[in-house]
């Protein structure tokens, strides 16, 4: 076996063969899933948990306070000592509730935000499916968790979480054209929808460095929109908590509110990750023309660990904006999509488009 | 520019298989909250939420027409952003043909948007 931690190809052929030799193609096959399956459960979920945690400490930090220290060292246990406590609580079926929808719901969010999981490319060699339209099924998934949420607010039979859901169904549909044009900007610069592709086109610099000043307002629409597309703070009007209780899941309880919070933090993930995929050159090392000395210093880093890396800057930003901003009203955040970063989007567009057509970026 | 792989339903099985795991996840959790928890109902219980006070009517209830209005309009500007994205990956091959095309398509797009802006369909009050 010949494992090498800067390329995953020789691993996954290894992984595979050996699998192959030992049972039927299609069996081999079945089962290469299901392990891809269960390590993205475990990935999910210690990422999931680890990003609450993040959370908490990011907001001690801006707050000036301690956050959770007690549970482990750095109350680094806090939040696996939070999900069984969630698990050992009793489930509440209210009695309006509309049974069946209100079940759905926490399926539907979670296995939306494992579709999106499945696309994104951790290093070379390492995703799990690599589609040629990438980017493309991405802006389609993570869309999907929207559903859930409706669903989730509407099945409750509750005036919060009625007008949580209607409000995030509002908001996350508005801002998706702002998140669906910007990636547009990157396709157009790179003329693949593959996102092993995209990731590829970037090895001589990231495209945020390379598109010049289109790409950095795509990026930065891209930010905000896939902020609020993921209902963060200060966008998050479908669960502002001082005046909708918790919003659409008011009314859930014990792991099933779980779900949704896990859901909520694996999504604010994958906009992070789609982001660092790319504007930020995804796994692709930081590197400077000319500078060769430092350019290997880089090389040494694996590629996992940069992806991780900018995904987790990513985050760490959005997580400032929460703790930073007050929230919006809803007209302001209608007002923001449809009045200023639509418009804007588009020509940045046409933009991009004259920038391309002339060849003024760097190839 | 023709594609390199043709891909067919059967190459997103791996998603497909992926989402049954997931699925068998969340049941598996559903199975064990409900041996682990207690069950206790009462009557307070299993009533909505409300701070305190006598829950009131139904949530059943109309709410604000301009939520359809965002749904409509995104209908519409969704489809332009879907149509876009083949021009996109073709754009470098298309060349002057390609950049004509997508600023008419720009122009006709924006004077729509402008149109839906002087009718105040943005204006959440008027």
């Amino acid at each position: 076996m010949d494992f090498n931690i800067y390329d995953f190809t020789s691993f996954t052929t290894w992984v595979h063969n050996a699998l192959t030799s030992s049972m039927s193609p299609g069996w081999a096959m079945f089962v290469e899933l299901a392990i891809v399956g269960v390590v993205f459960i475990a990935f999910y979920a210690v990422i999931g948990l680890y990003l609450v945690y993040a959370e908490r400490k990011v907001c001690a930090l801006i707050q000036n306070r301690k956050g959770p220290n007690r549970v482990g060292p750095f109350g680094l246990l806090q939040t696996i000592a939070d999900l069984f406590k969630l698990l050992m609580k009793e489930l509440i079926y209210i009695k309006n509730a509309d049974k069946f929808l209100f079940n759905l719901a926490p399926f539907i969010v979670i296995i939306a935000s494992f579709m999106a999981i499945a696309a994104l490319p951790f290093a070379k060699g390492l995703h799990a499916i690599d589609l040629n339209i990438g980017i493309f099924y991405l802006f389609a998934v993570s869309s999907l968790g929207v559903i859930g949420i409706l669903l989730a607010g509407w099945s409750s039979n509750s005036k919060y979480s009625l007008i949580g859901a209607i409000r995030s169904g509002a908001q996350v549909v508005s801002y998706e054209l702002s998140v669906g044009l910007a990636l547009l900007s990157i396709v157009i610069f790179s003329g693949s929808m593959q996102l092993s592709t995209i990731v590829e086109s970037q090895a001589n610099g990231w495209w945020i460095i390379k598109g010049h000043i289109p790409a950095i307002i795509s990026f930065l629409i891209f930010l905000v929109a896939s902020t609020a597309e993921t209902n963060r703070g200060p966008f998050d009007l479908a669960e502002a908590e001082s005046e909708l209780t918790a919003g659409f899941h008011t009314e859930y309880s014990g792991i099933k509110f779980a779900f949704f919070f896990l859901a909520e933090y694996m999504n604010m993930f994958i906009v992070a990750a789609i982001a660092a995929t790319v504007f930020l050159g995804g796994w692709m090392p930081f590197h400077i023309p000319g500078l060769d000395g430092m350019n290997h210093v880089m090389d040494y880093i694996p590629p996992f660990v940069w992806f991780m890396g900018k995904t987790a800057f990513i985050i760490f930003i959005m997580m400032w904006f929460k703790w930073t901003f007050p929230r919006l009203r809803i007209d302001q955040l209608l007002k923001l999509e449809w009045k200023y970063l639509l418009p804007l989007n588009l020509m940045n567009i046409v933009l991009i488009a004259f920038i391309v057509l002339m060849g003024w970026y760097i190839k | 520019m023709i594609c390199a792989k043709v891909y067919t339903p059967i190459d997103y099985l791996p998603i497909m298989i992926q989402s049954f795991v997931v699925l068998g996840f969340v049941v598996t959790t559903m199975i064990a909250t409900h041996m682990l928890g207690p069950k206790r109902n009462t009557k307070q219980k299993l009533e909505n939420f409300e701070c305190g006070i006598e829950g009131m009517g139904n949530a059943r209830s109309p709410f604000s027409v301009k939520y359809f209005v965002i749904a409509i309009l995104f209908v519409l500007f969704d489809v332009e952003v879907i149509f876009l994205y083949p021009w996109a990956v073709n754009f470098k091959e298309l060349g002057i043909q390609g950049f004509v095309g997508v600023v008419s398509f720009s122009a006709l797009l924006l004077s729509g948007f402008g149109y839906l802006m002087l009718k105040g369909a943005f204006d959440w009050e008027k």
